[in-house]
């Protein structure tokens, strides 16, 4: 479970997020809508600990913990996840050798056993079948040179490895071609279990007539500023924003 | 009025000519060489140590990182050689090797050579004096104005002469060998040859070695020169691992390589745990449709200093030379990359292009990149780059939400980008070798600060 309470941050003096407040329980797939530059991004990478952002006031807490005085590799341990809205390319760093780091990472950060070789390549092969993620891709440098969708799916693959408690999706509806956008779909839904929370950050209703929300936040100007069932992402496709973006500017 | 300026001479330059006056009656060679010696010694003492307003040297000021001279290195006692023998048993050390020791070449250490490769020490060859062979020892080329390798032949101990024979073709390296004996600090003044017959094939693989006795006295000043020629078709892929000089050491490496036609050279070179390094390569195309790969990685820490100086004439058309270098540099290390491609009227379809990038970990490192083309061809392709920067923060965030600790990812991030050049070696064995030695780095470096400290 992910509760944010009265989230206060700001960068270089410029108010991003302000006093924002949401909860996403077990179990629950919440849709983040809004339009650009409402601080959705800024949000996930909040979470996930970027350094970049000064925390007025707030608090984040994960499954009942603060987690924002932690280091981003232990809030990873801790279960969450972040998928980039764009994956960073790390040439040089074959990708099966950084699946292996970072799972074997957790792990120890947890007090578990390292993975065996054959035990890791297993649940590799499993989850990277399912996704349409070949073995030419898991030997080239992570991300170098992938495509949009590559890039996407290879985030899936690492959410599906990783197992995370609680995992914010960032726009990885974004950039993808109809197949592409079912096959990430269909990623995610095999995911969903009633111990694991989804935040799913998008622009565009379609993602969530594959992945149904079970609600629907509306963010604007740095706070949440409506919230819903998924019928709030249907009326958000008609309507557009402006209605929130007014709204907002006015109070 | 101008008045000339006579710079007083330093104490190592006083040092050096004590020694030169002293050996000179000693060291090998016959009447011929003997001149040889005495001109070169006139060449250096003209200009002294390179210093930082001799251009090519400005970024190492030898006149003021090397105080002082150490006394000239005597050839290896028989207790020496045996004790090496038996290290090199206990370690299983490497196959068809050459042992230099303390400059002194030492058939007995060395063993497995192949078929086809004629082998004999620099002393021996300088006493005959076959002609063919002084000639190319002493032909200095682009390397002529340099007071160090001037300083080398005036000097020279010994070495080893290595001739393969015309379309030998040997796939396995051979090692050649540097090892530091001397139970105290001395200098080494080695100067070895390699002509790689026409058609023929070699891969060259130098490393260095500290003897167990020797261990607490790796601070010794090394000044060796390489003199290569790639007869027609001939091709040499050669590395060089240039470690375990302590600080206060100083390793000077001149390399002078002349190609011929439709030849092939690979050169790469890891520099790490050194105190003072300076590599330089004079390479001249002779011959027309050849190429050269050279490549490098210095990592650096401490107070450590390595410099990559390179000088690549295309004297010939239609050559392509590739020079990529990278450094990683933490603490208060300097980096200097020249490199400078010459391109000689007539050598037209020139393909030169030389990169330099540096990742500078601490506040307090320093580079120092020159990049320089000299054209005087029309019809030409030559390009440069450089970079300097810190890591990549979004590619460090991106791996820490993946749960890597800040230190592993670092360390993955530097691997990385030290590994690219590694892998581009060409020989599996000496890829997993050299990647284990940059591991090692980056594992002392991720070491407490106090624990680094005390190996600095």
């Amino acid at each position: 479970m992910l509760e944010i309470k009265n989230l206060n941050v700001s960068i270089g003096g410029r108010t991003l997020l302000d006093d924002l407040d949401l909860i996403v329980r077990d179990g629950e797939v919440a849709a983040l809508m809004g339009p650009n530059g409402s601080g959705k991004s800024t949000l996930s990478y909040v979470i996930a600990g970027r350094k970049d952002y000064t925390i007025e006031t707030g608090e984040i807490l994960l499954n009942g913990e603060s987690i924002l005085n932690l280091e981003p590799d232990a809030r990873a341990a801790k279960g969450l996840f972040l998928a980039f809205q764009y994956p960073t390319e790390i040439p040089g760093v074959a990708t099966l050798t950084f699946l292996k780091a970072a799972l074997n990472a957790q792990r120890k950060q947890r007090g578990q056993q390292e993975l065996s070789t054959p035990d890791f390549m297993k649940r590799v092969r499993t989850s990277a079948g399912k996704l349409k993620i070949n073995q030419d891709m898991l030997k080239r440098a992570l991300n170098a040179g992938f495509s949009g969708g590559e890039k996407k799916r290879m985030e899936i693959l690492q959410m599906a490895l990783l197992e995370p408690s609680f995992a914010v999706l960032d726009e990885t509806d974004s950039g993808l071609d109809i197949d592409a956008l079912h096959v990430v779909a269909d990623g995610v839904n095999a995911l969903r279990s009633p111990r694991r929370g989804f935040l799913v950050i998008t622009h565009y209703q379609r993602v969530l007539d594959h992945v149904v929300p079970d609600r629907v936040h509306v963010m604007a100007q740095g706070r949440i500023v409506r919230s819903g069932g998924k019928e709030l992402a249907v009326e958000l496709e008609k309507n557009g924003y402006r209605d929130y973006v007014v709204e907002s500017a006015v109070a | 009025m101008n008045a000339d300026i006579i710079p007083a001479r330093t104490p190592a330059e006083i040092f050096l000519a004590d020694a030169f006056n002293a050996s000179r009656g000693r060291l090998p060679g016959n009447t011929k060489v003997a001149k040889w010696r005495a001109d070169s010694f006139g060449v250096f003492s003209a200009s002294g140590l390179p210093h930082r307003r001799v251009e090519a040297w400005h970024y190492t000021d030898l006149r003021a990182l090397m105080r002082d001279a150490l006394p000239l290195a005597m050839a290896p006692s028989p207790e020496t050689i045996d004790e090496l023998r038996k290290e090199f048993a206990a370690a299983g050390a490497l196959v068809r090797r050459l042992v230099l020791v303390d400059g002194f070449f030492v058939p007995e250490l060395s063993s497995g050579l192949p078929q086809g490769i004629n082998v004999r020490s620099l002393a021996s060859v300088l006493s005959e004096g076959r002609p063919d062979l002084i000639a190319l020892l002493s032909s200095q080329g682009l390397a002529a104005q340099d007071s160090i390798v001037s300083l080398n032949a005036a000097l020279m101990q010994d070495g080893v002469v290595i001739e393969v024979a015309p379309s030998t073709l040997i796939a396995e390296p051979v090692n050649l060998i540097h090892v530091t004996a001397s139970p105290a600090p001395t200098a080494h003044f080695s100067r070895s040859a390699l002509i790689v017959g026409a058609g023929a094939s070699l891969r060259l693989a130098e490393s260095m070695h500290v003897a167990n006795r020797a261990e607490s006295v790796r601070a010794g000043q090394a000044n060796a020169c390489l003199i290569v020629s790639l007869d027609n078709g001939a091709k040499l892929a050669h590395t060089a691992m240039v470690m375990g000089t302590a600080p206060g050491g100083v390793r000077l490496e001149s390399v002078m390589v002349r190609i011929g036609a439709r030849a092939k050279f690979d050169s790469f070179a890891l520099v790490a745990g050194i105190g003072l390094v300076r590599r330089q390569m004079f390479m001249r195309f002779d011959g027309a449709e050849s190429e050269a790969l050279l490549s490098g990685v210095s990592l650096l820490g401490g107070r450590e200093h390595a410099d990559t100086t390179l000088l690549v004439e295309h004297a010939a058309p239609g050559c392509v030379s590739r020079e990529t270098f990278k450094y990683i540099l933490d603490d208060e290390a300097t980096g200097v990359f020249q490199g400078k491609i010459r391109v000689a009227p007539g050598a037209q379809k020139t393909d030169g292009k030389m990169l330099c990038k540096a990742l500078l970990l601490s506040n307090f490192a320093a580079m120092n990149s020159k990049p320089e083309l000299e054209i005087f061809s029309d019809d030409v392709a030559c390009g440069h780059g450089a970079t300097c920067g810190g890591l990549d923060l979004d590619q460090l965030f991106y791996l820490q939400t993946r749960g890597l600790p800040f230190a592993q990812a670092e360390a993955l991030l530097l691997e990385a980008f030290a590994g690219e050049l590694v892998d581009g070696i060409g020989h599996q064995g000496l890829i997993k070798v050299f990647r284990r030695e940059v591991s090692a780095w980056l594992s002392t470096r991720n070491r407490p600060a106090a624990a680094r400290a005390a190996i600095a």
